[in-house]
């Protein structure tokens, strides 16, 4: 693993390493280190190294709401915005605690995408008359209830050839840099 | 006092129309008049998804303090007007009112 310039280039073993994390994040270096044929050092300094340059951001408990039985509603908000000010309505969005996730995607319109959560449909329409929809920039939004869940699952880096592929060429590229 | 309920407000404190739970129309009112105004463009189905909330008559009464008005709105929600005739009979309870407060200094 090298990093120059804060540009970090992972290499195999750096993979291997996310992917037994991200399928247990509780797993001693110990123990990762058998699975992968890895002295735990190794895996214990390539982890700090990587939580160092912030490509680990947390860890973290992946929470059954239902089971936990809280009864919150989810919502998808889809915000037509002025293109000028979407960023900035995005930036305002992310400070909310209600808000999960927001993306922007441009189709035919510059749209953002906010996943969000209230205790109630009434709380739900509050919070987005009273703090999304004043936003300037916010020309109108569609909000739509997520009424069933059929698959959520995290993105794991190691499972992706193409992401692979990439971050192998970047790695290559550094090294020919430094020859 | 007239001045004060015929004021514009800012941004935050101004009337959104939605047309149900969170779907905001991108009409909104700043005043009074404003209000009035929007009355009479947006459709139909936000003024009921408002109106049978009670959230005209909460943003009259809480946020352009006119008591007054809230308690006409009130009143003729008792009527159950749909359509059209909720429109009209909305708009003419705004003008009114509107015209007194503007004539009376």
């Amino acid at each position: 693993m090298k990093f120059k310039d804060n540009i970090s280039a992972l290499d195999t073993t750096d993979l291997r390493i996310l992917e037994a994390l991200q399928k247990n994040a509780r797993q001693t270096y110990t123990a990762i280190g058998k699975s992968l044929g890895l002295a735990h050092s190794t895996v214990y300094d390539r982890i700090k190294r990587m939580e160092r340059h912030g490509i680990i951001k947390e860890y973290t408990a992946v929470i059954d709401a239902e089971k936990a039985g809280t009864k919150n509603i989810i919502a998808i908000m889809t915000i037509f915005t002025d293109p000028k000010k979407s960023d900035k309505v995005a930036e305002k969005l992310c400070e909310a605690p209600q808000i999960l996730e927001v993306y922007t995607s441009l189709s035919e319109e510059l749209l953002i995408m906010a996943k969000v959560v209230a205790e109630s449909q009434e709380s739900l329409h509050e919070f987005i008359a009273s703090s999304v929809a004043p936003l300037p920039g916010v020309l109108r939004i569609r909000t739509s209830m997520i009424t069933k869940k059929f698959k959520e699952t995290r993105f794991s880096i190691a499972d992706n050839p193409k992401k692979l592929t990439l971050i192998k060429e970047k790695h290559n590229k550094i090294g020919e840099n430094k020859r | 006092m007239n001045s004060r309920i015929l004021r514009t407000l800012p941004r935050e404190k101004a009337f959104y129309f939605f047309t149900s739970i969170g779907n905001y129309t991108g009409e909104s009112a700043t005043s009074l008049k404003e209000f009035m105004d929007k009355i009479s463009e947006v459709n139909l189905k936000s003024l009921e998804f408002h109106f049978y909330r009670g959230d005209f008559e909460k943003w009259i009464a809480e946020v352009l303090e006119d008591k007054e008005l809230a308690e006409q709105i009130g009143t003729f929600r008792k009527m159950s007007p749909i359509g059209e005739n909720l429109k009209n009979g909305l708009y003419r309870i705004l003008i009114r009112r509107y015209s007194r407060l503007r004539s009376v200094p």
